[in-house]
């Protein structure tokens, strides 16, 4: 399971990379990996103004529908339009291709969220 | 509740299979991936196990007739070692389970039944069973295995001395050594490409799985059920639970081609009749997506706001590559080309009815 050093983690198995007041925000390995082929991504709209915990994607996969949740608030700034016609990216690659990038309001919130290492511990707990 | 395991358990895990709990059965939902997998079978081969399927048999002299009380198809015309598939009905047209019937001979019936139906269908059958005949859950007697795709029949045909093109569509060889195993041998499948079904003592399963592999080495490949569902769905075979229910009938579900209403008697004829002759209120339609989204089983349907029915399957079909469905509507809305709306995550998505955009199936059927 690949788990990069330089990212942050959540529960729901989201990465985010910070950069400055901006994260990008993408799918893990292993929830690539226990999605198995990724035929569809519901992509949030720009300028959404999100809360932490809100719904702004959905990824689906041939068998399962599942919902990303915002792991930070604030606004979407970009969302990657190349997966609305290649969601297999997301299978390929999931950490160069993001699924979208907030402009976040309270920085604080990022204390919130797995390092890797508690991320790994924790992958290694749901198996 | 522990899950049961088929014969083949052992492979599923030798093979890398991802095991899921599928109506109590542990059985693999994939190996190397379900769109590859159904790409496999489409252009090569695939082996799967349906183990978990049900056989029950019927036997005595009026095994046959018993078989026709009980089913909508016409089973009196078999020849014997001819199968054809029907649907077992309760009285009111719903359906109990839809099922392949082998005809051994007039005293000797076998039925192959949902795995999920199997209890069910067996009290079903003991229940309305005419006094002279002996209804036989022989499920656990048999594993089975099924070869589909392009390629099956020159892969089996390695380790068969039996000319297999001999087994015409929809008939079976009950004295098949394959490997040199004994097996009963049919062409059916559930995929829309040509193929086999294989039944053979539990205990030979593994072994001839192995076999089955390695005479097809890279033309075959092991498949789970998430490439069961895609393919079977884009040859638009119907699955009990989603286009045929209880309380869906086989003329709602587009299956009248399987029901015989002429002469013979059957349980629920007299409510298909009646329903035939005042067109079903509801009627199985195609449909494709216009907006975004991927349609899924029980997602409502909706014309101009207002609910006209609900999607039975749907899903990204890999071998078209866009989201296609089926969907079971008002009759009224029937229309090809008229635009409806699936609601998906609480927002309205166009599709469009269509007619004819599912696969052509490769079985040898002509």
């Amino acid at each position: 399971m690949n788990i990069p050093k330089d990212l942050l983690y959540t529960s729901e198995h989201e990465w985010i990379r910070v950069d400055g007041d901006q994260v990008y925000l993408g799918i893990t390995d292993y929830a690539q990996h226990h999605l198995g082929d990724i035929v569809f991504v519901e992509l949030p709209e720009l300028d959404t103004e999100v809360v932490t915990g809100d719904s702004i994607a959905v990824v689906e996969s041939v068998k399962a529908v599942s919902s990303i949740y915002s792991p930070v608030s604030g606004t979407v700034m970009e969302n990657n339009e190349e997966l609305e016609d290649s969601p297999e990216l997301l299978n390929e690659d999931p950490y160069t291709n993001h699924i979208a990038v907030i402009n976040m309001s309270n920085p604080d919130e990022l204390e919130d969220l797995m390092s890797p290492a508690d991320y790994e511990a924790f992958c290694a707990e749901q198996e | 509740m522990s899950l049961k395991q088929t014969p083949l358990y052992q492979m599923h895990q030798k093979y890398g299979g991802k095991i899921i709990d599928f109506g109590g059965w542990a059985l693999p939902v994939q190996f190397a991936g379900i769109i590859k997998e159904h790409h496999m079978v489409r252009q090569k081969a695939g082996l799967f196990d349906v183990s978990h399927m049900g056989e029950i048999s019927i036997k005595g002299i009026r095994a046959l007739e018993f078989t026709r009380y009980l089913v909508t198809n016409d089973v009196k015309t078999l020849q014997d070692r001819q199968i054809i598939y029907a649907l077992m009905c309760y009285p009111d047209g719903g359906v109990v389970d839809d099922l392949l019937v082998y005809k051994f001979s007039n005293e000797k019936i076998f039925l192959v039944v949902n795995a999920a139906n199997l209890d069910k269908d067996f009290a079903w059958i003991k229940e309305h069973a005419f006094s002279d005949v002996e209804v036989e859950n022989l499920s656990d007697r048999y594993a089975q295995l099924a070869v589909q795709g392009p390629e099956a029949e020159r892969i089996l045909q390695k380790i068969s001395d039996t000319d297999l093109s001999s087994i015409k569509f929809f008939w079976f060889n009950p004295e098949v050594k394959i490997a040199g195993v004994e097996c009963i041998v049919s062409r059916t499948g559930y995929t829309g490409e040509d193929g086999f079904e294989i039944y053979v003592s539990p205990d030979k399963a593994s072994y001839l799985w192995e076999e089955i592999l390695e005479a097809g080495g890279e033309d075959i490949a092991p498949i789970g059920l998430g490439a069961r569902d895609t393919l079977r769905f884009e040859a638009k075979l119907p699955l009990y639970g989603q286009e045929l229910d209880k309380d869906i009938t086989p003329l709602e579900a587009g299956l009248g081609f399987f029901v015989k209403l002429q002469d013979d008697d059957f349980i629920g004829k007299e409510a298909l009749v009646k329903q035939k002759q005042a067109n079903p209120g509801r009627v199985l339609v195609e449909f494709e997506m216009v907006g975004k989204g991927i349609p899924r089983s029980h997602y409502e349907v909706e014309k101009d706001g207002a609910n006209i029915g609900w999607v039975t399957t749907g899903a990204h079909a890999p071998t078209m590559n866009r989201a296609i469905g089926l969907a079971l509507i008002k009759r009224e809305f029937n229309l090809p080309g008229e635009e409806i709306d699936i609601i998906i995550r609480n927002k309205a998505v166009k599709a469009r009815i269509a007619k004819g955009i599912f696969y052509n199936k490769n079985t040898k059927s002509k």
